[in-house]
């Protein structure tokens, strides 16, 4: 077969990516058609800037969902004869080509980069989550109590802060750490909060009917302490719950980076609210703090939240890059970008396409939740 | 002024000694002295060798001493073997067990031995702060103006074409790390067979393979536009984005003043508006920013100098990390937090002294 011309290899990654676009076209239709009635979301398509990066956001959410459908090889196959092969190369004794060409160890690029997406995208917004929790629920209190907790959470904060991230991952995300116990240990603080977090929210509202508010915080607290006997200390007996000490390391670290951030934010924002009337009526009425707080003042903090929220999956997204990079708690295998660039780097001024691959699409998801970010501020600054 | 400074500086102290104090433990932690033992002493160790090790060499006892002992406010330790061969934390080879010291921390100015090196660590950390101290300078040299000027340009009339196109350019630069960057253009700049490099080596307009040089190993020596470009280049877009938007947000605040609409229905002219009135203004909030940006430029630092070989600072804490040499790193810790707490101190201070409707009482 003959090697295929740059048209023709976009044409056959166009025609591979198909579910994507299917799930696009559905997508958008129905949120185009249905945008009235969805609220903050659906005013985002009143933005051109917001709809190109929800676009650019939602191609890449789709490639991770339909990962398996969209891949032309086993991303970790090594075929003999197509070591650094140039994109459109013809795979012998197959109809198929290495569309993006092959890598140092012969592996196809294209779907390398596809599985990356997932990779990607299942870490970044999970320890984007994580980190939002922490944040808020040490940032609430600080903010609406101030005084000593105040002084005390943020000294803790700045001292995270005042870390060069790249000094916190080199000492945190090494082989060595894992055999002290420390990533468990913080794993077993941080992943403590989104279990607060959501009991603290359901026992605040529903505290005046004990019925209905046993049940979901119990239901709560079972299921989060689950997951959390799992996650931390891999310790659920079923087995649903576990994570890979390789990327529990990872994962801890990019929350623990994370955090302090959001608790600054979250901290100055309640600040700003907890003189507004509203606060002031829910205090004569007898509410809880906790009450005022969760269900008061975070509604109406929103706003910069979801956007920060956004802008912060994409920074996790780069720190994840990063990490991968310099090598640090991935395995050698593993299709995520950051390694993946840092695998092609070495042989970059010959063969650049193993590198620029992955760094065009890191770039691109990172672009697009930028670009959705601030259609979504512009969009809740109209409200 | 004066309680206002003294109080910053107390608790910075306290940041840096608390820090410290986390990368000593964090560094000292059992595998990693265990690694340093194998390297230092040999492969085949016992287990009860490399404990004994590990004793006879200091590292042994309580954490917080030995952190005393590495911050020079504990007596060093030293040690009588059962050869009678007196050793200790302050006795090199040039100064005999009864001339050395009894404190000999970074306090003293003893920063201990790179064992990468082969030098003491002082010496290593101070070339290469000077190595990445030119990077730094080109890096705000370029990023400084050219962020200013976009921003300014764009915050100027907001909602023009000038504008949205400024923004967009801006937005696109923050979406881009370092090593996505970094790797780009090499790619279109200094590289044999892609990029631009090829073309113009075939018309003959340059004489060598590619344009920029892909490393910046010969910049150590001798600096010049073609090794260095690139790496400035990696560095400052990624600070030019962000500091652009934060200048543009604060001029798109000031052009909405009252002050500037005076000025302008006095009939002063447009650009006379910009200069005297508005930039002063809105060039309070960007020095912040860019104070606030050296911790960021760090992380830049490390990975433009681990993908362009430049031996820098950055290149030189890979090194240490990567090969568990625990003097060096500890000492590039304590830089690192240095930078950042000072320029911290520096934002907050110079924040005060640009904007005299804060007052400090």
């Amino acid at each position: 077969m003959e090697p295929l011309s740059w048209p023709m290899i976009f044409a056959k990654m166009a025609v591979q990516f198909w579910p994507v676009w299917t799930a696009l076209v559905v997508t958008v239709a129905l949120s185009l058609h249905f945008r009235r009635r969805l609220g903050l979301y659906g005013k985002l398509f009143d933005s051109t800037v917001g709809m190109i990066g929800f676009v650019i956001v939602m191609f890449w959410v789709f490639t991770a969902i339909f990962a398996d459908v969209i891949i032309t090889f086993n991303p970790l196959g090594q075929l003999s004869g197509l070591k650094n092969a140039l994109p459109g190369t013809p795979v012998p004794g197959s109809d198929q080509w290495y569309l993006l060409g092959g890598d140092h160890l012969a592996r196809d690029v294209f779907s390398r980069v596809v599985m990356g997406a997932r990779r990607v995208l299942t870490i970044a917004p999970a320890a984007t989550v994580i980190a939002f929790m922490v944040g808020i629920t040490l940032g609430l209190p600080a903010g609406y109590f101030g005084g000593k907790l105040d002084t005390g959470l943020s000294f803790i904060a700045n001292l995270v802060l005042a870390f060069p991230v790249i000094l916190l991952f080199y000492l945190l995300v090494t082989p060595e750490i894992r055999s002290t116990g420390v990533p468990i240990a913080l794993a077993a603080v941080l992943f403590l909060f989104p279990v607060i977090f959501v009991s603290v929210l359901l026992n605040s509202r529903y505290f005046t009917t004990p019925s209905k508010r046993n049940l979901y915080v119990g239901v709560s607290l079972a299921i989060g302490l689950w997951a959390y006997s799992g996650l931390a200390f891999n310790a659920d007996p079923t087995g649903i719950w576990a994570m890979d000490p390789n990327l529990l390391n990872v994962f801890v670290s990019v929350v623990f980076v994370n955090a302090p951030t959001v608790f600054r934010i979250v901290r100055g924002i309640v600040m700003d609210l907890k003189s507004r009337d509203y606060v002031a009526a829910g205090q004569t009425r007898g509410e809880g703090a906790w009450y005022i707080m969760l269900w008061e003042i975070l509604p109406n903090a929103r706003g910069p939240l979801i956007v920060d929220f956004c802008l912060r999956i994409g920074y996790t997204t780069i720190l994840l890059g990063t990490l991968g990079f310099f090598g640090l708690g991935v395995s050698p295998e593993s299709p995520d970008w950051g390694s993946t660039i840092d695998d092609g780097r070495r042989l970059l001024s010959i063969y650049p396409h193993p590198a620029v691959v992955p760094a065009l699409a890191l770039m691109s998801l990172v672009l697009g939740l930028n670009l959705l970010a601030d259609g979504l501020r512009e969009e809740s600054m109209r409200d | 002024m004066l309680p206002f400074l003294l109080r910053r500086v107390g608790v910075m102290i306290l940041t840096a000694l608390t820090l410290s104090f986390v990368v000593f433990s964090l560094t000292n932690l059992a595998p990693n002295l265990e690694k340093l033992a194998r390297t230092e002493g040999s492969v085949r160790m016992t287990d009860d060798a490399v404990l004994s090790w590990i004793e006879n060499n200091g590292h042994g006892g309580l954490m917080v001493t030995r952190y005393g002992q590495w911050l020079g406010v504990v007596p060093g330790w030293v040690r009588t073997d059962d050869r009678g061969v007196t050793r200790g934390r302050c006795i090199t080879r040039d100064v005999t067990a009864e001339a050395a010291p009894r404190y000999c921390g970074i306090l003293q100015g003893d920063w201990g031995t790179s064992t990468v090196f082969r030098e003491p660590v002082s010496k290593t950390i101070a070339d290469k702060l000077g190595a990445t101290g030119w990077l730094m300078m080109w890096v705000m040299l370029v990023m400084v103006p050219v962020s200013l000027i976009i921003g300014v340009l764009s915050g100027m009339r907001e909602g023009s074409r000038t504008d949205r196109v400024l923004s967009t350019f801006a937005i696109a630069t923050t979406a881009t790390p370092e090593y996505v960057s970094g790797v780009i253009l090499v790619v279109i700049f200094a590289s044999a067979t892609t990029g631009i490099s090829p073309l113009l080596a075939e018309w003959g307009w340059i004489s060598g393979r590619t344009l920029f040089l892909g490393t910046a190993t010969s910049a150590t020596d001798k600096i010049t536009f073609w090794n260095f470009a690139l790496p400035v280049m990696t560095i400052a877009l990624y600070g030019i984005g962000y500091i652009a938007r934060m200048t543009r947000a604060s001029m798109t605040e000031v052009m909405t003043q009252q002050y500037i609409r005076t000025a302008r229905l006095k009939g002063v002219a447009f650009h006379q508006v910009i200069l005297k009135h508005a930039l002063r203004n809105a060039l309070i909030a960007p020095f912040t920013v860019i104070m606030l940006q050296f911790p960021w430029l760090l992380n830049g630092v490390v990975i433009v100098e681990t993908l362009f070989n430049y031996k820098g600072f950055g290149w030189t804490l890979v090194q240490a990390a990567g090969n568990n040499d625990i003097q060096l790193l500890l000492a590039c810790s304590v830089v690192a937090v240095f930078v950042v707490l000072v320029t911290q101190l520096i934002s907050d201070v110079g924040y005060v002294f640009l904007n005299p409707r804060i007052r400090l009482s």
